[in-house]
């Protein structure tokens, strides 16, 4: 959850870079990491096993600038994906603010990628959060491999939308992203609303800035 | 609920809390006190400077205490309400407050683990009063949105739309 200091005049956010085992998460931390001045980050904390396999989380704090006066201040945070550590991953989204869904993009990774989806809706929902509530969207990695699957047939496993039932948001949304696809759209009589959704190479670094930024702009005007 | 909501205090509130704090301190003797959020946010540190990044501190803080909530609950504890790390000659006590803020002492041999946690006792008391004074205070506790006073805090950065676009431009 969002902590707002009025002392120190700081905005705290935490997001959290969820999916499988392999997929990216902790690359595009070391991306972010790499790339931002020292002044504006902190240490990362990686809490791996021997052969950098996520074992708790990785953290980053980042300062990604200043409104009215408030300094936003965003916890960077991402889950092991190994299947067998659920208990630890399902701790890391206590107070989550936003979520990025890291997919691997190999065909061979499409039935992970799919599980740990579900994983991500039955953890939210057991903390009582709504996953299509919240800021959230997914970062399709490793676009750059050869085996990488089409991205509609990504979107058709991953992303295939969930019924928008307050009327209030009943229309039409224009995916800014993406000429000619809505993230609200109305398909045979029913509204369907998607996360919001990007391409990433992140071991070059390719989509990663695009996708903090993404959610972390998502995650403010929450509070707008 | 969408998502967990936001919560936010006032200077008046900070200053209370670190009042309690530096007070503890005093009778405890020990070296410093922190206070970090069950998500991992730093919320106050008083006594002497931490010479490690607190930021880092604060995060792995809250995962230690969750992890060992969950031990707890697998051994048939409700929970473990404090915990103690001793070292050669740093040692450190972290205690629940209000289930939502977690108190980090450290502290070496100028004091005894039994003082600090005694005198522990009556800071976690006195800091879960202000805590739960705060989060009753019209909904700015777990589930509402309150800012300084209970004035609503959604709002804080309404219209500020455009500076987060040029932000993130
Ligand atoms: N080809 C390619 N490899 C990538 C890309 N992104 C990450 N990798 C590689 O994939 C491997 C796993 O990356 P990590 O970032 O450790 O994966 P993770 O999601 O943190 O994995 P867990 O910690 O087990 O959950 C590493 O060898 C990365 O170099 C990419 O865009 N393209
Ligand atoms: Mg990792």
């Amino acid at each position: 959850m969002s902590m707002i200091n009025y002392a120190s005049r700081e905005i705290n956010c935490k997001l959290v870079y969820y999916g499988p085992g392999l997929g990216g998460k902790t690359t595009n931390l070391e991306h972010i990491y790499g790339k931002v001045s020292p002044n504006t980050r902190g240490k990362m904390i990686s809490l791996a096993t021997e052969t950098e396999r996520t074992l708790f989380f990785d953290f980053l704090p980042v300062d990604l600038g200043t409104i009215r006066g408030f300094k936003t201040r965003f916890h960077l945070y991402t889950v092991p994906g190994q299947v067998y550590y659920n208990a630890s991953r399902k701790l890391i989204l206590k107070g989550v603010d936003g979520i990025v869904f890291v997919a691997d993009s190999q065909i061979e990774r499409m039935e992970a990628n799919v599980e740990s989806m579900q994983n991500l809706y039955d953890n939210m929902s057991e903390y009582g959060y709504d996953l299509t509530r919240i800021p959230f969207a997914i970062q399709y990695n490793k676009r750059d491999l050869p085996n990488a699957a089409p991205v509609k047939d990504l979107q058709a496993s991953l992303n295939p939308g969930w019924p928008v039932e307050d009327a209030g948001q009943q229309k039409v949304v224009p995916d800014p992203a993406h000429p000619g696809e809505n993230l609200v759209d109305r398909v045979s009589n029913e509204w369907i609303g998607h996360a919001p959704y990007l391409e990433a190479v992140a071991v070059r670094g390719d989509g990663v800035f695009d996708t903090l930024k993404l959610v972390s702009k998502m995650v403010l005007k929450t509070l707008s | 609920m969408a998502g967990a909501a936001s919560w936010s205090f006032s200077e008046n509130d900070f200053k209370q809390i670190q009042q309690h704090l530096l007070a503890f301190l005093r009778d405890s003797n020990a070296r410093c006190a922190l206070l970090v959020d069950r998500t991992g946010q730093l919320v106050a540190t008083v006594g002497d400077a931490p010479q490690f990044d607190s930021a880092a501190f604060a995060s792995l803080t809250a995962a230690d205490f969750s992890a060992n909530d969950q031990l707890a609950k697998m051994i048939g504890e409700h929970e473990f309400a404090s915990l103690v790390h001793q070292g050669q000659k740093e040692s450190m006590f972290l205690a629940d407050v209000a289930k939502r803020v977690i108190l980090v002492v450290l502290f070496d041999q100028r004091t005894t683990l039994g003082l600090v946690k005694l005198k522990g006792k009556g800071a976690v008391e006195s800091l879960t009063k202000i805590f739960e004074e705060m989060f009753n205070r019209v909904g700015a506790g777990p589930g509402g949105q309150a800012g300084p006073g209970g004035t609503p805090q959604k709002g804080l950065l309404e219209g500020a739309e455009d500076e987060i676009d040029k932000l993130f431009g």
